[in-house]
């Protein structure tokens, strides 16, 4: 299919960016004419303000703020601190280059700026997302893991150098990497009509090679894990843009589990952040209940495998009732298994049969 | 022989016994002491050395010379006042230990201050403890009468291994001269070194008065030895006239408690009636207890001096507790606290001992002050033992509870203990305080750095956002140096002034960078027109510094520094912060 009416998210949304951070710095320029010392307002993060929204389906800041005064000796180093990340990213926006959380923590040196470590300089950046309420990926800051992506999509570059220049997702074999070029890429033209994601590379390279996506009509993404908030964010593009059902694949065990929560309803960390969700996505397996169902190889559950089902099972994410039975189930039998677990009746018993199946269930 | 047990202790001790002799002769003549040392190694021999020790104390009267060097003295004398020969003796014993190891004679030159100068050359005839004159020599003190010399000249041959003893001779001349600020010391070594020890006082501690014993602290052989030499015949005026504090209501009500009658003469009494008056006195309630000006101690300012001249320290504490007593034996504990400057960090706090203005080189561990340093919570103070502090404690009494023979060590006398104690929590406190005041001061500063530092980014880069050039911060905070290196004279000189009338709160910050002198300083306002005195005249001792919030409105602000003492200029640093709102 040619995409037609573009959405294109990605560069308007820094447009709007840009002019946040300016009024900004107007703001500050405005107090101290006035002889006032400068103050930012922003949603507190501490976690007697985070909520879960089940309209958002997403956890969330609620209304208590808090204020930073650069009278204040505490905020005057962060207060500063985050001025500088500001003019930065600004740089960066109007540049469009893009800059890693390293490379931020490194930069500031240069300019007489500096922070203890790097969790000192995410944090303020954190702090500077807060206050714009946009991600850092919408100011051109991106983590450094790096996650892959394979299949039938054709997409267009927006980075300077490459603007215009066209790409197709399936034209290298180990997949394409998720940096900040991809991200901000306008998706041109695909035949897929699905989104597979694995959090395993092992799995994302058996079903590259078993042909998945053209047997599935699939885009295949690789986590690495955890998904980064880059691959999250473009998962959210897929979704949105190209109204992509979204499927997920993990290990079965509480942790796998969570990579998948993750990516349908956010992390705690990132609550003062809207645009990282993807709330239709759908953890496709490994369920608990796979386990017995398809006679997988399995390991006993750890006492720390327990406790965090324990606290999963209170979580809000977690309220909705196939989550809270796969809870059940996994405390009732004590077993937990791995994706590679399929490759005991086969390499391919995984594409050929459990996929098609699990897909089938759930109405794709 | 106490005190002459190996060869690099027969060195330490003879030093220190004819050093101890002239600083007593010093005293008694009431002039800042002047002590020359020479220890030379004998051409003839490894092991034996000359020692020479002059100074400008008294002097000696020509014809008591052989029986004050060359005889063993067992006077009659029992009154008591506060002295430093360690065992009494004097150099007596050094003098023997060198006739014994090399069989030399002592060589004692003096003068009075009058027109004769005597040289005798002496050896000790053992047997019948007297003297033998070998030479006598007599000159004349040829110089105008203000200008004759007038001291003792004292020198033996002896034994003993320098290169073991140094360290301990120079720790012990180190230590005497921060007991005796006054003194000038020179000290030449076998190997041609000098080392000096210059005196930064001329003020001498008061001289101490001769008194009575006691009751409490009287012993058999001394009630014995003023038996035989009262001239009373009864025991009323016995009493009263050989014992401290004993007047005729005390003498009365003791005796009667005693049993003896008041008109019985004192030299019928048998020997076991002396044993049990001396009972009774220790058992008697009624006495008043003794009183301290038969000591001398070094006083507050002369510690401080001691100190300050020979540790260097950035700050000291000093105190002197009350007098008290223990035993019938009246002392004084004076403590110091030494802290940063030079005082050494080491793994271990230092402590010097003093007794009777000698130090305690010797021994050290087994010393109470050692003890009783233990058994504080140092981090009450907010100190550990191995920050750069010293601490002094002097003890001065007419009997110094040693703990043995070798009088090195202090034994634990409750009295005493508490009164150490109790001095060493005070200077103790004192230091705490300095530091926490130290430590404020450094964070205040380091709060107002963060302004000057911060502001002027967050508006550089605000601006770089908004595309514009940057706003003039000084609205909200400024920071300004009014002096610079300035070097103070005897009267006062003003600061750059500081424009303040928009800041609601004003910073003032001065330093004295000088290395000794202190300075004095003051802030001024100016409200209505008219400079006020915002805070009056403060010292700044070298290397200090003060730190103080000003609050309400001031068209202006300025600092004033003078020297503190007319001559003595100082260095100062200073400058004012202002914020706004």
């Amino acid at each position: 299919m040619s995409i037609k009416k573009n959405v294109d998210l990605a560069t308007s949304l820094k447009g709007i960016v840009q002019k946040k951070l300016e009024e900004l710095g107007i703001k500050f320029c405005e107090e101290i004419d006035r002889g006032v010392f400068p103050t930012v307002q922003m949603r507190s993060r501490s976690t007697s303000n985070i909520f879960y929204s089940p309209k958002y389906r997403q956890y969330i800041l609620g209304k208590s703020k808090v204020t930073r005064s650069s009278r204040n000796i505490a905020h005057l180093r962060p207060f500063a601190q985050m001025v500088w990340t500001a003019y930065f990213v600004h740089e960066l926006l109007k540049q469009k280059k893009t800059s890693t959380l390293r490379d931020v923590y490194y930069s500031a040196q240069a300019y007489d700026i500096f922070f203890k470590d790097q969790s000192e300089s995410d944090d303020i950046i954190t702090d500077l997302e807060t206050v714009i309420e946009y991600p850092r990926e919408s100011f051109n800051v991106f983590p450094e893991e790096r996650s892959a992506v394979f299949g039938d999509l054709t997409i267009e570059y927006t980075v300077p150098g490459y603007e215009g220049r066209r790409m197709n997702l399936s034209s290298h074999p180990d997949g394409v990497m998720i940096g900040p070029a991809l991200t901000d890429a306008r998706f041109v033209k695909t035949s897929a009509d699905k989104v597979i994601v694995v959090e395993k590379g092992a799995m994302f390279t058996r079903f590259v090679e078993e042909k998945v996506y053209e047997k599935f009509n699939a885009i295949l993404i690789y986590t690495a894990g955890q998904a980064p908030r880059s691959t999250r964010y473009f998962i959210r593009r897929l979704n949105r843009e190209l109204d992509f059902p979204v499927y997920i694949f993990s290990d079965a065990d509480p942790w796998g589990m969570h990579i998948a929560m993750v990516i349908i309803s956010g992390s705690a960390n990132a609550a003062h952040l809207r645009e990282l969700t993807t709330p239709d996505a759908k953890w496709a397996g490994v369920w608990a209940s796979d386990i017995t169902n398809y006679k997988l190889p399995s390991e006993k559950l750890s006492e720390i495998d327990v406790k965090r089902l324990r606290e999963l099972r209170n979580d809000p994410r977690y309220k909705d009732r196939h989550w809270q039975n796969q809870i059940d189930i996994f405390m009732k039998i004590k077993k937990k298994c791995e994706l590679e677990a399929f490759s005991r009746y086969g390499l391919t018993h995984i594409v050929d049969r459990y996929l098609p199946e699990r897909l089938k269930e759930l109405g794709a | 022989m106490a005190g002459f047990t190996n060869p690099a202790r027969s060195i330490f001790t003879s030093i220190r016994e004819l050093v101890e002799n002239s600083l007593d002769a010093a005293d008694v003549a009431r002039i800042p002491p002047e002590i020359y040392i020479r220890l030379s190694r004998d051409d003839d021999s490894d092991d034996t050395y000359t020692l020479r020790v002059a100074d400008n104390g008294s002097g000696i009267s020509p014809h008591h010379i052989p029986l004050a060097f060359g005889q063993f003295l067992f006077s009659s004398k029992y009154r008591l006042k506060q002295a430093r020969g360690t065992f009494g003796l004097g150099g007596t014993m050094a003098i023997l230990y060198g006739q014994i190891t090399t069989n030399k004679p002592v060589k004692v030159i003096s003068s009075t201050g009058k027109s004769l100068i005597v040289e005798y050359r002496l050896l000790i005839n053992i047997e019948k403890n007297r003297p033998i004159i070998l030479d006598r020599k007599i000159h004349a003190n040829s110089r105008a009468k203000s200008k004759r010399w007038r001291g003792t000249v004292v020198e033996i041959h002896l034994r003993g291994s320098y290169a073991q003893a140094m360290p301990k001779v120079l720790e012990y001349l180190k230590q005497t001269a921060m007991a005796n600020p006054y003194a000038n010391i020179i000290f030449v070594d076998p190997r041609g070194r000098l080392y000096k020890f210059d005196r930064t006082v001329e003020k001498m501690p008061p001289p101490p008065k001769e008194i009575n014993p006691h009751p409490y602290g009287v012993d058999v052989e001394t009630l014995q030895r003023i038996m035989r030499s009262t001239t009373e015949d009864n025991m009323l005026k016995f009493m009263q006239k050989h014992f401290h504090r004993v007047g005729e209501k005390i003498a009365r009500d003791f005796l009667k408690r005693a049993g003896i009658p008041e008109d019985r003469d004192p030299k019928t009494l048998r020997p076991e009636e002396i044993v049990d008056l001396v009972k009774k006195m220790k058992e008697y309630d009624g006495f008043l207890p003794p009183e301290a000006d038969c000591l001398s101690p070094l006083g507050e300012d002369l510690l401080r001096e001691g100190v300050l001249k020979e540790l260097e320290p950035e700050f000291v504490a000093v105190r002197q507790r009350k007098p008290s007593a223990y035993s019938g034996h009246p002392f004084i504990v004076e403590v110091a606290i030494a802290y940063g400057g030079k005082v050494p960090a080491k793994d271990d706090i230092l402590l010097y001992r003093f007794a009777n203005k000698i130090p305690l080189v010797y021994d050290e561990s087994g010393d109470v002050c050692w003890k009783i340093v233990r058994s504080i919570n140092w981090r009450r103070y907010n100190l550990t033992p191995n920050m750069p502090f010293a601490i002094i404690i002097h003890v001065c009494s007419t009997k110094i509870p040693y703990k043995t023979l070798g009088k090195e060590i202090l034994a634990d006398q409750l009295e005493v203990s508490r009164e150490i104690l109790n001095g060493i929590r005070e200077v103790a406190r004192q230091l705490a305080r300095y530091l926490s005041r130290k430590e404020r001061v450094k964070r205040q500063v380091r709060r107002l750095t963060v302004f000057s530092r911060y502001l002027p980014k967050i508006a550089r880069f605000s601006a770089d956002l908004a595309g514009r050039k940057p706003p003039d911060i000084s609205k909200l905070y400024q920071r300004k140096q009014v002096f610079k290196d300035f070097i103070t004279s005897g009267k006062y000189v003003d600061s750059e002034i500081f424009d303040s009338h928009r800041y609601s709160v004003v910073f003032v910050h001065i330093q004295n960078k000088h290395k000794e002198n202190p300075a004095a300083v003051r802030v001024l306002g100016l409200v209505n027109s008219k400079w006020e005195v915002l805070i009056p005249e403060s010292t700044l001792t070298s290397g200090s510094e003060i730190y103080e919030t000003l609050r309400g409105r001031y068209e202006a602000v300025k600092i004033q520094a003078k020297s503190l003492k007319p001559d003595k200029k100082s260095l100062i640093d200073a400058y004012i912060d202002g914020l706004s709102q």
